[in-house]
């Protein structure tokens, strides 16, 4: 393949990687009053970036760059679902990109250069493009944690995240570096090959336990979670949605993508870690999410259990299993982010409101987002009709199918007490008294996130399931 | 024409004609006209409720309707599935699949007759949030005409779990106010039932979806039919028996699970206690005989003796813990709980009586239940109280409501000439065929039912008109006469005294169940 033609295949992120240095120059010359313009180019290019996914040469099947960069049905459907998350959350942060602290032009820039590196992730078939879209993605989300720059809050979570982040890659680099000196290849294909001829290869199996604790880290699944609900605590509220979101999709798409190409002769030497990351994760995010009463902290130890549950169909190891991870995986990004599009709209005389207890009563006070936010609620518990709950049922189903039945026990359970924290918010909402009104001027593009994910719940998902279960298992079909 | 005028999919008409009332009620609430804060209040809330009422009548009304059609499409010589519609849906085995049988039509039919009644029993009950509640309420019979008329495993979990959504929100929402000390903090009492009535329920169905999911693992298909016909093997009949019966029970509710029952009745508006009482409690019953006894019936043969053991204690049991009530509420809730042991009783005695008796109880129940918890409505819209001793005398006051009071107490007690009889004699008779202790002590119930019913009927009704507040209570209304209480007492009666029509659609359904059920021991052997 000539370059030009290898080229044309990578055309999206080309798009994103010099678009957002285009950006860079053009906001700098223009300043910081320029932040509008550039959030809308921004959105501009990653749909631009998607529709080259679709539609380009990139939707077809190629390696690239030997075999560094891999673009697969897997990979677009990632890629399809990071643009657009990305994209959402940069129409979400109007209050950063013209807030009273004046609008920075980089916020965008930063969004788009994250969702490049996710990119990257996603279609990482080597040690070292992982490594490379991980740290892409990562240095441009630190930055962004810590984007109000003078709350303590937000210093402290962007400090936090990169410390804890740098640990992380560390455990990474040092797996990949055994892996590596073990298989003598950085390329997933060719560790699929050392590992399946040499199953009992103890050093090649030590890396990739170091390998799934950075991994693991990324997602945010305990025993590795620590940081995440100081992260979302302390981060711009904006920016919490976006890591909720994208993120968490890339790397569970890297993370299925680094176990099932290069270490699918070793799976019953993974599986049970993953099943153990699977169900701390579910237990951590069930119990600890009760005490809560700060939404944010809540959303994040949510989002450890969601994590947990993705993770079971990951167990699996099967093409139904990552097939099950898509799904769910879609669901709760399209959840996600109806959910912070709610939390966004809870201000109060200007300011933002982040407890539990000013819903209360949000039936009487403001009836169309608590009816909205109910509809997220109940789906982020799973119980059918809504999204949520198809997207558990895969998930379990894959477990149960590759005789893992009491993982999918440990998880209804854990489901059955996190539906407690979840219906807590629901209570507070149609039950209570009323606490004072939110301010109902909450601009076009939040009530479109939160309404246009609600709708996604109930009707049309539940309906349509058919369809994007398909579209998942093709996607899947691609890693076997 | 007639061909293809049956063809039509009335089935998915009739589940989903009360939804199509809750989204036109869904744009009254959006086009009402809305204040500063985007509050309706004033002239605009008056008669966005008064137009929330009438579409939700006439939805149910109209679901109604369509219900007779379907019951004259339906042909009750014929076992197996009619009206059967099919459509892709998730792909790979689960597909939307409706169809009826002689079990399951007279379930919707119970259903479709019971909701306009208690859209009729809220007309003046209930006076805050009147269009949510109406909404609320044809959301729920959509998703309960659902769970009857699905013929995917599938699909009847979205229907059966989507169930708690509507149903939380009608307690927690509606509910009537006190409160309650629990777990060291307290919370508001109608809080307590309606997050226990959900969370009770929801582990039980998770159970059941594992099951599920295994089910579907090995036979690769979740269509209900199939699944009927697939030979599971006995070592793996046994835990998913146990998971569907975790679920079943809890619905049911069977004794000890059924703690949840007495606090959501008593917590639950009226209508939502009769629909509780009438459909929800339904369901239970209609699991076990739909996938328990035709998919697992070798182990719904070894655990037959445990079934009768809790049926029997429930039985007994909560029969004396009614007896004990001081809140009327609670003591129907109780005696509920009773009655449906005599359905667990005679369902899993295996034989047609049985069976048939099962089945009967459950439809009687949803008449008789429904009217007492109508019954106990009536004077709580009066009086605002529930207690019994709160009462005494209404005979003199209220004699057209003394009497049909009575005629639901006795129909309660399962006197000849009601329902209630023909359903408690065959499931008995059904006990009595497999071992007659069984029938034995479940006699001692319809003594108990006798000693708490007449109990509570002449607290209330019997005695001097003492209190001062009832010197002035009113009669019945005609609303409630009429449109209320009189159609129950039809059909109650009706059924009493000639159960025939009722039997003959359930029997080919039922010989078809038991012939297949037969055939699958037998081989077993």
């Amino acid at each position: 393949m000539g370059i030009f033609e290898t080229l044309t295949y990578a055309l999206p992120e080309l798009a994103l990687a010099i678009g957002s240095m285009v950006l860079l120059i053009v906001g700098v010359f223009l300043g910081d009053k320029s932040a509008r313009q550039i959030a809308y180019a921004s959105v501009g290019l990653l749909l631009v970036a998607l529709l080259l996914v679709v539609v380009g040469p990139s939707a077809g099947r190629a390696s690239l760059f030997d075999g560094a960069f891999e673009i697969d049905a897997f990979a677009a459907f990632a890629k399809v679902i990071i643009f657009a998350a990305a994209a959402i959350a940069i129409l979400m942060s109007q209050q950063l990109i013209d807030g009273k602290a004046g609008g920075r032009f980089e916020y965008s820039v930063l969004i788009v250069l994250a969702a490049f590196g996710m990119a990257l992730m996603v279609s990482a078939n080597d040690l070292i493009s992982l490594y490379m879209g991980i740290e892409m993605q990562s240095l441009a989300l630190y930055i962004l944690a810590s984007f109000n720059r003078d709350s303590r809050r937000s210093t402290e979570a962007g400090l936090k995240y990169f410390v804890l982040g740098a640990l992380s890659s560390g455990l990474l680099l040092y797996g990949a570096s055994l892996v590596y000196g073990f298989s003598g290849s950085t390329s997933f294909d060719e560790i699929a090959r050392v590992a399946a001829a040499d199953p009992d290869n103890a050093g090649l199996i030590v890396g990739l336990v170091f390998m799934i604790c950075g991994l693991a880290f990324k997602v945010s699944a305990a025993p590795f979670h620590m940081w995440t609900p100081d992260v979302y605590e302390g981060a711009p509220t904006p920016v919490t949605a976006f890591f909720a979101a994208a993120p968490k999709l890339a790397a569970m798409a890297l993370f299925a993508r680094a176990l099932v190409v290069s270490f699918p002769g070793v799976l019953q030497d993974w599986q049970p870690v993953i099943a153990m990351i699977a169900v701390a994760s579910m237990v951590v995010g069930a119990f600890s999410a009760i005490a809560q009463t700060n939404i944010k902290r809540l959303m994040a130890y949510s989002s450890i259990g969601h994590m947990g549950y993705a993770l079971v169909g990951l167990a699996a190891g099967t093409r139904e299993g990552v097939t099950a991870v898509l799904i769910y995986m879609a669901i709760y990004v399209a959840m996600t982010i109806g959910a912070f599009a709610c939390i966004l709209m809870m201000r109060r005389r200007g300011g933002m409101t982040e407890n539990i207890d000013d819903l209360a009563g949000l039936t009487k006070t403001n009836m169309p987002l608590a009816v909205v936010l109910t509809i997220l609620l109940f789906s982020l518990a799973g119980v059918p009709p809504l999204a949520g709950f198809f997207g558990k049922w895969f998930v379990f189903f894959a477990a149960v199918e590759a005789d893992l039945v009491w993982l999918a026990v440990v998880g209804v359970l854990a489901s059955a007490v996190s539906a407690f924290y979840y219906l807590r918010i629901v209570w507070f909402m149609w039950f209570d008294e009323p606490a004072p009104a939110f301010e109902r001027d909450a601009g076009p593009t939040l009530r479109f996130a939160a309404w246009g994910s609600a709708l996604l719940m109930i009707p049309l998902l539940p309906i349509f399931i058919g369809q994007l279960r398909r579209v998942a298992e093709t996607a899947a079909a691609a890693l076997f | 024409m007639i061909e293809s005028f049956a063809s039509q999919p009335w089935l998915t008409m009739v589940t989903f004609a009360p939804l199509v009332g809750a989204l036109f009620i869904v744009a009254a609430r959006l086009v009402a006209k809305k204040n500063a804060d985007g509050v309706i209040e004033g002239e605009a809330l008056t008669q966005l409720e008064r137009s929330s009422k009438v579409i939700a009548l006439g939805a149910t009304l109209v679901t109604f309707a369509i219900s007779l059609l379907v019951y004259s499409l339906f042909d009750p010589s014929l076992a197996g599935f009619q009206l059967v519609e099919e459509v892709a849906w998730i792909g790979g085995g689960v597909s939307y699949k409706m169809g009826v049988d002689g079990i399951s039509i007279l379930f919707v039919l119970l259903t479709t007759f019971i909701m306009p009644i208690c859209i009729l029993a809220s007309w003046d009950s209930i006076k805050n949030r009147v269009a949510d509640y109406m909404i609320a309420f044809l959301v729920l019979e959509t998703l309960m005409i659902g769970v009857f008329c699905a013929l995917d495993l599938f699909l009847f979990y979205v229907f059966f779990e989507g169930s708690l959504i509507p149903m939380f929100l009608i307690i927690g929402v509606w509910g009537s106010k006190g409160v309650k000390e629990f777990a060291g903090f307290q919370m508001s009492s109608k809080v307590y039932a309606a997050l226990k009535f959900f969370l009770y329920t929801l582990v039980g169905s998770l159970l059941l979806l594992i099951a599920m999911a295994w089910m579907y693992a090995t036979v690769g298909t979740t269509d209900i039919v199939a699944l009927q016909q697939f030979d599971f093997p006995a070592g793996a009949q046994k835990w998913l028996w146990l998971a569907f019966f975790a679920s079943f029970a809890v619905k049911m509710p069977m004794w000890p699970v059924h703690t949840w029952l007495p606090d959501a009745h008593v917590q639950a508006p009226t209508a939502g206690s009769v629909v509780l009482a009438a459909i929800l409690l339904k369901m239970g019953g209609y699991g076990f005989l739909r996938f328990s006894l035709p998919m697992f019936p070798d182990a719904s043969m070894d655990f037959s003796p445990l079934i009768f053991a809790l049926s029997i204690v429930a039985i007994i049991y909560t029969s004396l813990v009614a007896l004990a009530q001081e809140d009327m509420k609670k003591l129907i809730a109780y005696s509920s709980v009773a009655h449906m042991g005599f359905v667990t009783m005679g369902i899993f005695t295996g034989t047609k009586q049985g069976i048939e008796g099962g089945l009967f109880q459950m439809l009687s129940h949803g008449f008789i239940s429904g009217a007492l918890f109508l019954c106990v409505g009536v004077v709580y819209d009066r009086m605002h109280t529930r207690e019994i001793a709160a009462y005494g005398g209404l005979v003199h006051r209220m004699p057209l409501y003394a009497f049909f009071f009575l005629f639901f107490t006795l129909g309660n007690v399962g006197l000849p000439g009601t329902s209630g009889f023909v359903g408690e004699i065959l499931a008995m008779t059904g006990a009595f065929k497999v071992n007659s202790w069984i029938a034995f002590f479940a006699a001692f119930g319809v003594i108990l039912s006798a000693a708490y019913a007449l109990r509570l009927y002449r607290q209330v009704i019997y005695g001097d008109l003492t209190k001062e507040a009832l010197m002035g209570i009113p009669d019945l209304n005609k609303r409630e006469l009429f449109l209320l209480l009189a159609p129950l007492m039809f059909f109650a009666l009706f059924l009493g005294f000639n159960p025939g029509p009722v039997l003959n659609v359930f029997a080919p359904s039922v010989d078809l169940l038991m012939d297949n059920m037969n055939a699958a021991l037998g081989s077993a052997l």
